[in-house]
């Protein structure tokens, strides 16, 4: 029973001896199978045998790391100004899409549905984006609305161009609001797609057929294209370099500030975000960079063949080599020299390594995540002589798993590597079973095999490093950098520290290993 | 600010009315009211379970959700399957909280995620195959699952899939139950006709399982329906009714089992915490094999005691003794957990939007710690629900169904509460707003709340969220002035 002293939650509550009687009394009405049996099975879904079985599946997903398209699509059109993404399709995926972000973030996400129902299923959902688009603009104070799509609205087949078309024909909305969309449809592809797709639909919007007055370089600039990008600090850190190099750049799609609202009083809708005229200024630059380089084709081809940029070929800024490359492509295109300010902060990066590489060198790690990010990651842990082990990407693509093999093969800490493109978390499962990594490196997502493989016993325990996304269990991690020098340096800590953190665990044992529980390491 | 009046009330309606075109402002009108308690059917001044209006900003979910979500996955032996392409299953996948006891992945399975996941190929060619494969390679991998439940996503019902054919192939193919269930996103107007849809599909598919065949049971059988065990609220509602002498042969669905469905044919009273999601199954029980149900409320000693007495009404001197011992064993400790509680928060205003039922359950339990509820609205509440809200809220308060982002923002502008309790999606404004915030969906983390030890949670959890520090810092030391001004003003 709870006291006033301690109010005790689920957690140590259900610990209490009265609340196991109740799973034990309850148990008689289960009539579940015998717990030697229930053991007997999990040992089994920990050994090879499993494992093989585990990776003949064809048609079934389990614990997916993936998301889907319109997911992506949303977040994309947060980046804008003032712009109200739109979903046109069921309410609920949009519901969910919400949610999904809010847990991440703890922010205030606002989407709208144009809420198809069976009517609309069977009719097309006309009707609901001429109304939808009615009401929005008049009720959100929006200068932008970024359309994609669910499920219902791509199976059925709704021209959405057309009925935005209509819409603006019929009076629904002023016909030079700005209604730019894309089709997300969730059966292909994953959230990094929608963000792909949607990009390219705002970009399209904005410029295509109005190419007559730009010209490359025309108005100094450089475009920094992000892709489906959740770390605020990795939109800042950019923002940060091209300010102290003094290059004038153009961030298309920038959520940093509308994800990051202060606590006022006053709830703001919208925040920050990409101009429109910064977008139809866009063609104007001298080139376009694109931070994830194997997620965003389709928006690289219209940037190519439409604005005419020589897109360079860069790999995700992450780790040493690839921030170096970055930066002296944005110097070269520029013409402005990379200052000593971050010179300075890319020597203090290698002065980490230096102070830390003892407990990271050698060091087997599995990563799990989407496809840029995972390969900017294991760029970095190969830098850090870290062995990347099971490389796990289930939304991954044929140019991801070229590039990945690739770098791999080049590197002597890549030999213990192994990719798993399109696997799932419960694939990972197996492999951390039969072939042990010390570490995971992944989303909140993975804590489950952190879970399971502590159950088979505390030796077998993988815990699991929160970097990717989505991060649900842990706060504010949504903030920090992984691009650049900056980004290293979280990284490095964030790495070097479970190490210790782990180090600790297994050596906190008064008089049994506490000889290695060391006040200095 | 204290309570607005009648008049004040109406007002506010009308001018939060005001934004919207034409068409939209007549539909919204209808879902907005001011509580009049000398109204007996609510659907005299308010409209509920309509579809949303597109583009406004619903808060509401979908059929997939309320199957998925709210009735089958808690159910901790049927495997839930999630059948369409990838987002569904992933978006729902851990945010309900409903707790289970159980060998994850070998013998339960509420946090595993089972998804068919869609590529352009079955969309065109049809999933059907891929199902049925499906099955198989999940009962190779999961062997000690008792049964599989299919929710069906949008795209299924678009191109004709039949996966009653499949379900009933492959049952008898593994020799388990697998239930087919029709609750593709686009049915119905929100999360409810998906569980209306998930009761009509285990009474046809689970419950008459063991008709003829199963024993009298005791005279003290229960079993509680509609109490998802968010945080284990199953748990702390069960060992009350077990401390008075009841056995509980099932729990609907919060920590469930396929055999506790199987059951519940013989016992002698269906307890239905949430009528909204399960009232359905619970009327087809008393129909068909003449079981009596009743509606209790376990939110707050007060509450609490009364559905005690009610729910022994029905049992013989023993039970009714057991539950008076209940009560009077618990007494105390509730006594104390008000007396440390309700000065820090007597007088509280709460507005409430939640799904189908805890804006109405919750009000006693605010009373009791001396808070007032002077907004209650529902996400996909029916007219049945709002029948009885008006009953529990006092007169001149504000109703509200399917309320937009916008209407609950200018409603907790205006009317200041101390408290608002509602969901993730809407969490995050109002904290920007300054305006403390419970999450009323998933207990925000914490819980249980049901039952006597539930209770000490509520409490705490709502004293540490109106009283914490962090609401009076909003206002840098040099913003003073501006503040100061503006109140003049005001
Ligand atoms: S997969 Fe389709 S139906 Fe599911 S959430 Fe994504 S868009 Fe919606
Ligand atoms: S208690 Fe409310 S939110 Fe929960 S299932 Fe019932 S109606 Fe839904």
């Amino acid at each position: 029973m709870q006291t006033t002293e301690k109010v005790k939650p689920c957690f140590p509550l259900f610990n209490e001896p009265e609340y196991q009687n109740i799973f034990e009394t309850k148990r008689a009405y289960e009539e579940r199978h015998p717990k030697e049996k229930v053991a007997e099975v999990f040992e089994w879904t920990t050994t090879k045998e499993y494992q093989d079985l585990n990776f003949k599946r064809e048609a079934l997903t389990v614990n997916a790391a993936k998301a889907c398209q319109p997911l992506g699509g949303a977040l994309c059109g947060l980046g804008f100004e003032k712009t109200m993404v739109y979903i046109h399709g069921s309410q609920g995926c949009v519901a969910y899409f919400r949610t999904y972000f809010n847990r991440h973030f703890k922010e205030p996400i606002a989407f709208i549905a144009d809420s198809m129902t069976e009517d609309a299923a069977v009719f097309g959902g006309q009707k609901n984006v001429h109304e939808g688009l009615q009401n929005a603009t008049k009720l959100y104070d929006a200068k932008m609305i970024a359309v994609c799509t669910t499920c219902i609205a791509e199976v059925i087949g709704d021209d959405l161009g057309a009925f935005i078309g209509n819409a603006k024909k019929e009076g629904y909305v002023d016909k030079d609001f700005p209604v730019p969309y894309a089709n997300t449809p969730s059966f292909v592809g994953s959230h990094v797609t929608g963000w792909d797709n949607m990009f390219e639909g705002i970009v399209k919007y904005f410029t295509n057929g109005k190419m007559e007055d730009k010209a490359p370089g025309k108005n100094g600039k450089i475009n920094i294209v992000p892709g489906f990008e959740t770390y605020l600090g990795n939109y800042r850190v950019i923002k940060r370099y091209m300010n102290e190099m003094g290059v004038d750049y153009t961030y298309l799609c920038d959520p940093d500030e509308v994800l990051d609202t202060p606590a006022t009083g006053e709830y703001e809708m919208y925040a920050g975000g990409t101009t429109i005229e910064e977008v139809q200024d866009a063609p104007n630059a001298i080139t376009t960079f694109m931070l994830q380089s194997t997620t965003l084709e389709k928006s690289k081809k219209f940037i190519e063949n439409t604005w005419n940029h020589e897109i360079p070929k860069l790999n995700i800024p992450m780790g040493v080599e690839w921030t170096d490359a970055f930066l002296m492509k944005v110097s070269e295109a520029t013409g402005k020299e990379v200052p000593a300010s971050i010179t300075k902060e890319r020597g203090r990066l290698i002065d980490m390594m230096t102070d830390s590489h003892q407990w990271l060198h050698g060091k087997k790690m599995a990563v799990f995540g989407d496809p840029d990010f995972v390969m900017g990651l294991v760029k970095f842990m190969l830098e850090l002589g870290i062995e990347p082990t099971h490389i796990v990407c289930n939304n991954s693509n044929k140019r991801w798993e070229k590039a990945m093999k690739k770098m791999l093969e080049d590197s002597p800490y890549g030999i213990h590597a192994k990719l798993y493109p399109g696997c799932d978390l419960w694939h990972l499962r197996s492999l951390c079973f039969t072939d042990k990594p010390d570490f995971i490196i992944g989303s909140s997502l993975g804590k489950f095999i952190q879970r399971d493989t502590l159950y088979k016993g505390p030796e077998f325990e993988v815990p699991l490093i929160r970097l990717g996304f989505p991060i649900f269990d842990r706060h504010h991690l949504h903030r920090m950098t992984t691009l650049g020098y900056e980004g290293g340096m979280y990284i490095l800590t964030t790495l070097t520290n479970a190490v210790l953190e782990q180090l600790d665990q297994e050596t906190k044992l008064l008089g049994k290993t506490d000889y290695n529980f060391d006040l200095i390491r | 600010m204290g309570l607005l009046n009648r008049e004040e009330a109406e007002a506010l309606i009308q001018e939060v009315l005001e934004v919207y075109p034409e068409k939209a402002k007549k539909d919204r009108a209808k879902h907005l009211m001011v509580n009049d308690k000398t109204i007996t059917q609510s659907k005299k001044c308010i409209t509920s379970n309509r579809k949303s209006v597109p583009g406004v900003m619903t808060q509401r979910g979908c059929a997939y959700a309320g199957a998925r979500g709210v009735v089958w996955g808690p159910f901790k032996d049927i495997i839930a399957i999630s059948h369409g392409p990838i987002g569904c299953g992933q978006y729902s996948r851990g945010g309900r909280r409903n707790y289970f006891a159980g060998i994850s992945g070998v013998d339960s399975f509420c946090d595993v995620m089972f998804s068919s996941d869609f590529q352009e190929k079955d969309v065109v060619f049809g999933g059907d195959k891929k199902l049925a494969k499906l099955i198989d390679e999940v009962e190779g991998l999961f062997p000690l699952s008792k049964a599989l439940s299919v929710q069906s996503e949008c795209p299924i019902g678009l191109i004709g899939d039949d996966i009653e054919a499949v379900s009933k192939k492959k049952a008898a193919e593994i020799g388990k139950t697998v239930v087919p269930v029709r609750c593709e996103g686009f049915r119905g107007v929100s999360q409810s006709l998906g569980h209306h849809i998930s009761n009509d599909a285990i009474r046809d598919w689970i419950l008459p399982a063991r008709d003829g065949k199963l024993d009298e049971g005791t005279p003290y059988d229960v079993a509680i329906l509609g109490d998802y065990n968010i945080g284990g609220d199953a748990w702390a509602s069960r060992i009350l009714l077990e401390e008075m002498g009841l056995n509980v042969v099932a729990q609907w669905s919060g920590d469930g089992t396929i055999v506790e469905i199987e059951n519940t044919p013989k016992v002698k009273l269906n307890l239905l915490h949430c009528y909204r999601s399960m009232n359905y199954i619970a009327r087809h029980m008393e129909e068909k094999y003449n079981i009596p149900w009743m509606e209790y409320n376990f939110f707050g000693p007060s509450k609490i005691a009364e559905s005690l007495r009610e729910i022994a009404s029905h049992f013989d001197d023993t039970i009714k003794e057991g539950a008076e011992r209940v009560i009077a064993k618990y007494q105390p400790m509730m006594d104390a957990i008000i007396a440390k509680y309700k000065p820090r928060l007597e007088g509280k205003k709460v507005m409430l939007y939640v799904g189908g039922l805890r804006p109405r359950h919750t009000i006693g339990a605010y009373e009791d710690l001396g808070m007032e509820v002077v907004g209650a609205g529902y996400e996909f509440a029916h007219n049945d629900d709002y029948d009885r809200t008006i009953k529990e809220m006092k007169d001149a308060t504000l109703i509200y169904d399917d309320a937009t982002g916008y209407e609950l923002e200018e409603f907790v502008r205006q009317v200041k509460p101390d408290l608002v309790g509602s969901g993730i999606k809407e969490k995050y404004a109002f904290h920007k707003m300054g305006v403390p915030f419970r999450q009323m969906h998933s207990w925000d983390y914490s819980g249980p709340y049901h039952g006597y030890d539930g209770f000490a949670v509520f409490a705490r959890d709502m004293d540490m969220t109106v009283n914490n520090p962090c609401w009076s810092m909003f206002k840098a030391p040099w913003q003073q002035e501006e503040v100061e001004a503006e109140q003049k003003v005001a």
